[in-house]
């Protein structure tokens, strides 16, 4: 993944902590969240980052209903 | 996260590290449903709480309803409360503490069914508090029924065929309803689904939270939020409805907002001091000082009189209590209200004290006096074993008792001197002579004056009960000394 460390912003879903609802996925403006068909502890489909993408705006945090879930990482300049 | 990066948007602070409250295993998530509302609406308390610096002096109350576990996520104070009570615990709380904040979490069952009095006098108060108003549009904890919110139409567990205005009423419009009264202060509906409406929000929410810290009074923030599970929907769908269905309704927007135009209101400053309290609910002129400072009995008094509802066992007890009041002993007299007043078994409990009396209620029993069978039955088990009963001998068999035993024939008494009420005064006659040899002062002088006092306006009755009152004194027999 050479590209994405070039970019500004990166996002880490813990899967353990999603219930799969979708918020998050429906939120991204740049559609960078996607459905995996993984489950997770909780016997959940679980979403993941794609991994490059994302503008860092927050959408997908504020959606999603879970504390933790969600973090985006913003790099240092 | 790697040195050089920063969380932009994260775990709140506001939220514990991990969810030891909750049992399980699961201890980073929630409890609530996938897409619920309430947990958008969580994290954007969790966050603010941070933010506004508001964390250590807020409290969240957790309604009844889904968010009754709210207390296991947030990091400051937390109470739960009962169904559609918030707004008077809140109230409580800011009254004693008025440093403190206080957000009134609640549903649209809990704040728009059970808990609407409670709220709307909150608000019509003006207490200085956040609600946080979660408007589902359905009793989500119980499982999906109509909610004086569900929309006309909507079908739930209760209104199968949809909401019917004719029969249940149009939704209700809390924002609006509110927004008409004077006190609140500020009045938004917002709504938890796109991220333009969850950022509006946001906005509404800290706004609320910060009126709050500046003391300025009522604000109501209504979110609709989705409830996926009970509207049988995914939460993508939930959204649509409520934006298609809900807002065309229930309109998002402020509804008030004149912060600026109040200042901070002031209330009367708490009081801890015992003293004060003491002095404010009574003061020195009105004789009504409970605190007496000499020692006037061996020990506490705790004593029961029972009997049937007409042969005057509240009024036995008054006097008792009358007595006690005018040799400066604190007294207590708590009749027991009931079904039994109109002809069963009466009974009050009486405590004479030295000290401040904590509970008037008397369970363990140093002195019973029963003037029936059925209260013998029912109150012997709770004498004390150093307790002394007395009983009235007219129709009362001996018990089989170790207990100290006194009894007078009450009732012949009364009937002998013509006139069967005055059974009571009779057995105080035989009281009085039984805690003659408990006390050493002698307090028979102190029973006629309440005697007096208590027939005041019925002359003619003064002497037939200080006449009873004096047959019983004499009269009474001693049937088991242990
Ligand atoms: C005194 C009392 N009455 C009724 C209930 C049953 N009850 C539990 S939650 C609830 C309604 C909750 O609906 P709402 O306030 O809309 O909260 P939601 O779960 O939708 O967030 C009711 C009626 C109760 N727990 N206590
Ligand atoms: S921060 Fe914005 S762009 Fe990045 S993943 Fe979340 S929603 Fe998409
Ligand atoms: S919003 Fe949260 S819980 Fe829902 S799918 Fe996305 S990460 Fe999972
Ligand atoms: S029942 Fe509805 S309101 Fe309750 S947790 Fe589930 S989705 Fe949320
Ligand atoms: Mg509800």
């Amino acid at each position: 993944m050479s590209g994405a460390t070039e970019e500004k912003f990166r996002v880490e879903i813990i899967s353990d902590e999603c219930k799969g609802c979708l918020r998050c996925v429906n939120a991204c403006p740049r559609e960078v969240i996607v459905p995996t068909d993984q489950v997770n502890m909780m016997g959940v489909v679980y979403v993941e980052y794609a991994d490059e993408g994302c503008i860092g705006c927050g959408a997908c945090f504020y959606a999603c209903p879970e504390p933790g879930a969600i973090t985006v990482y913003e790099k240092k300049k | 996260m790697s040195v050089n990066e920063t969380v932009k948007f994260g775990r709140s602070k506001g939220f514990f590290e991990t969810f030891d409250r909750r049992p399980g295993p699961i201890k980073k998530n929630m409890h609530y449903c996938p897409g619920c509302g309430h947990g958008i609406l969580h994290k954007l308390i969790a966050e603010a709480l941070i933010d506004l610096g508001m964390r250590d002096k807020m409290i969240v109350i957790s309604p009844v309803g889904c968010a009754v576990f709210a207390y296991y996520y947030f990091d400051c104070g937390g109470i739960s409360v009962p169904h559609g009570r918030a707004p008077a615990v809140a109230t409580g709380m800011i009254r004693a503490n008025p440093d403190s904040f206080v957000i009134s979490y609640q549903g649209d069952g809990d704040l728009g069914a059970i808990g609407l009095n409670n709220f709307l006098q909150a608000a019509n108060r003006g207490e200085n508090m956040t609600v946080c108003f979660v408007n589902n549009g359905i009793y989500g904890m119980t499982s999906g029924q109509m909610a004086p919110t569900t929309l006309v139409g909507q079908k739930t567990a209760t209104s199968p065929y949809g909401r019917s205005a004719t029969n249940e009423g149009y939704p209700l419009k809390v924002a609006e309803m509110v927004a008409a009264l004077e006190s609140p202060i500020y009045v938004e509906r917002v709504a938890l689904t796109s991220t333009k409406n969850i950022r509006a929000a946001r906005t509404a929410l800290r706004k609320g939270l910060t009126y709050m810290r500046e003391k300025r009074g009522f604000s109501l923030i209504e979110f609709l939020a989705a409830c996926p599970v009970n509207l049988k929907k995914n939460a993508s769908e939930a959204d649509d409805w409520i934006e298609n269905n809900m807002i065309p309704y229930f309109p998002l927007g402020r509804f008030k907002d004149v912060a600026s135009d109040r200042s901070p209101i002031e209330r009367p400053e708490p009081v801890f001091d015992k003293e004060k309290v003491v002095e404010a609910l009574f003061p020195a002129d009105s004789g009504l000082d409970w605190r007496k400072k000499e020692a006037k009995l061996r020990k506490e008094l705790r004593i029961k009189c029972a009997g049937f509802g007409g042969q005057g066992v509240l009024s036995l007890g008054l006097m008792i209590a009358e007595m006690g009041q005018s040799r400066d002993i604190n007294v207590s007299w708590l009749p027991s209200y009931g079904p039994e007043m109109r002809g069963g078994t009466a009974n009050c409990s009486v405590v004479l004290s030295n000290n401040e009396i904590g509970s008037p209620i008397v369970k363990e029993t140093n002195l019973l006096i029963t003037m029936n069978q059925p209260s013998m039955d029912k109150f012997l088990p709770d004498l004390l074993p150093k307790g002394l009963l007395l009983y009235d001998r007219t129709n009362i068999e001996r018990p089989d008792t170790d207990r100290r035993t006194y009894s007078v024939e009450a009732g012949r008494i009364a009937i002998e001197l013509g006139n069967p009420k005055c059974a009571n005064s009779a057995i105080m006659g035989a009281f009085a002579a039984c805690l003659r040899g408990i006390e050493q002062v002698n307090y028979e002088e102190a029973f006629e004056e309440a005697i007096r006092k208590t027939f005041a306006k019925k002359a003619n009755l003064v002497n037939l009960n200080i006449e009873a009152f004096r047959k019983g004194k004499e009269s009474v027999k001693i049937e088991n000394v242990n």
